[in-house]
């Protein structure tokens, strides 16, 4: 009995000490039962240069603005820039020879209708800071530190 | 037949004799003012945004496709409306176009483009014919404010500068070249240059 009692009187205090301790959340410090101030919406970067990847199988993103661009059965904005005969006046890079081959890894003629949609892989970048820290380090680098 | 036209004739050429000469004169001119200016007033009628929406067919599917566009809502709160784009802003060729409209109403009448599936039927057809016409003026349309001679390529994001220099500058390309379905969604591309 005394042993229970213990236990119980130890795990009441533990959960006090965790229901202290603020926990760290997206939502911020409003309580739950409120309705906090929406964020301020980022512009959208638009600098025009490539950015690094962060490792080779990375989709790249996309460094300009896309609003408005229509990507579907009728039409595709990206391509008509990034594909391979409007890339000599777009001076887009092509898109990724990739693209063409369909599941069974055979190229096709044109883009592969699995990489039609480009926004499911590749997407704009906002200026902004993130909501969570990030301590990724590239291969080169782990491997560097290796060394 | 000819003795009508005859008689007719005699009544235009014989002066008046019950009305003076400053009463016809002057009744002219005030009918004229009046018929010109009724004229011109249900012309501007026909000219604006409301006008166009009025009709289901521009209400339901252009006009809602224009509305996310910025050409709608942006930041400064200037906006095109239809006739800006869609109809001549000088006189004779806005005349000319009011002409070309008389068959929209005859689309209107006989329900050319009256559900959503024959309004998407038909939309490559009408964006052509907007293509070829815009084409036809050096995109006059848009230029009547996207002045070329004041866009400054340094405001310009480095990929639209380069792209302007290189395509506008030289009159290589005019802007409906490029800038196809900026407020409309577009139709089935297959085929247009440029396009996959």
């Amino acid at each position: 009995m005394k042993t229970y009692a213990f236990i119980i009187a130890l795990t009441t205090a533990a959960a006090a000490a965790w229901a202290a301790e603020p926990i760290a959340t997206l939502r911020g410090p409003t309580p739950l039962v409120e309705q906090g101030a929406a964020p301020t919406m980022p512009k959208v970067s638009n600098e025009d240069l490539r950015r690094l990847r962060n490792y080779p199988e990375q989709p790249p993103t996309i460094p300009h603005h896309i609003r408005g661009y229509q990507i579907d059965l009728n039409a595709n904005k990206c391509l008509s820039c990034h594909s391979r005969r409007a890339t000599v006046d777009s001076k887009a890079p092509m898109v990724s020879i990739t693209h063409f081959m369909n599941r069974d890894g055979q190229f096709l003629a044109s883009v592969s209708p699995r990489r039609y949609f480009c926004t499911q892989c590749h997407v704009t970048q906002q200026v902004t800071r993130p909501l969570v820290g990030n301590d990724f380090i590239d291969i080169d680098s782990v491997l560097s530190d290796q060394n | 037949m000819w003795s009508l036209a005859k008689e007719y004739w005699g009544v235009i050429r014989r002066p008046s004799v019950h009305f003076s000469l400053g009463f016809l004169t002057f009744g002219g001119f005030i009918a004229g003012i009046i018929f010109w200016g009724g004229f011109n007033t249900a012309l501007e009628i026909t000219n604006t945004e409301a006008f166009c929406v009025s009709c289901h067919e521009m209400y339901d599917n252009v006009y809602q496709e224009l509305k996310p566009t910025i050409h709608y809502t942006n930041r400064s709160g200037v906006r095109a409306t239809c006739p800006a784009c869609h109809v001549p802003h000088e006189w004779t060729n806005k005349i000319a176009r009011k002409m070309q409209a008389s068959k929209e109403v005859w689309g209107k009448i006989f329900g050319t483009i009256n559900t959503r599936e024959k309004f998407l039927a038909m939309r490559r057809e009408l964006a052509e014919r907007e293509w070829a016409r815009l084409k036809a003026n050096n995109s006059l349309e848009c230029r009547n404010c996207h002045d070329f001679g004041y866009m400054d390529f340094t405001r310009q994001s480095p990929r639209a500068a380069s792209a302007h220099e290189e395509f506008l500058v030289s009159g290589e390309k005019t802007c409906i070249d490029c800038h196809k379905g900026i407020a409309h969604e577009l139709p089935d591309m297959t085929g247009v240059p440029g396009w996959q």
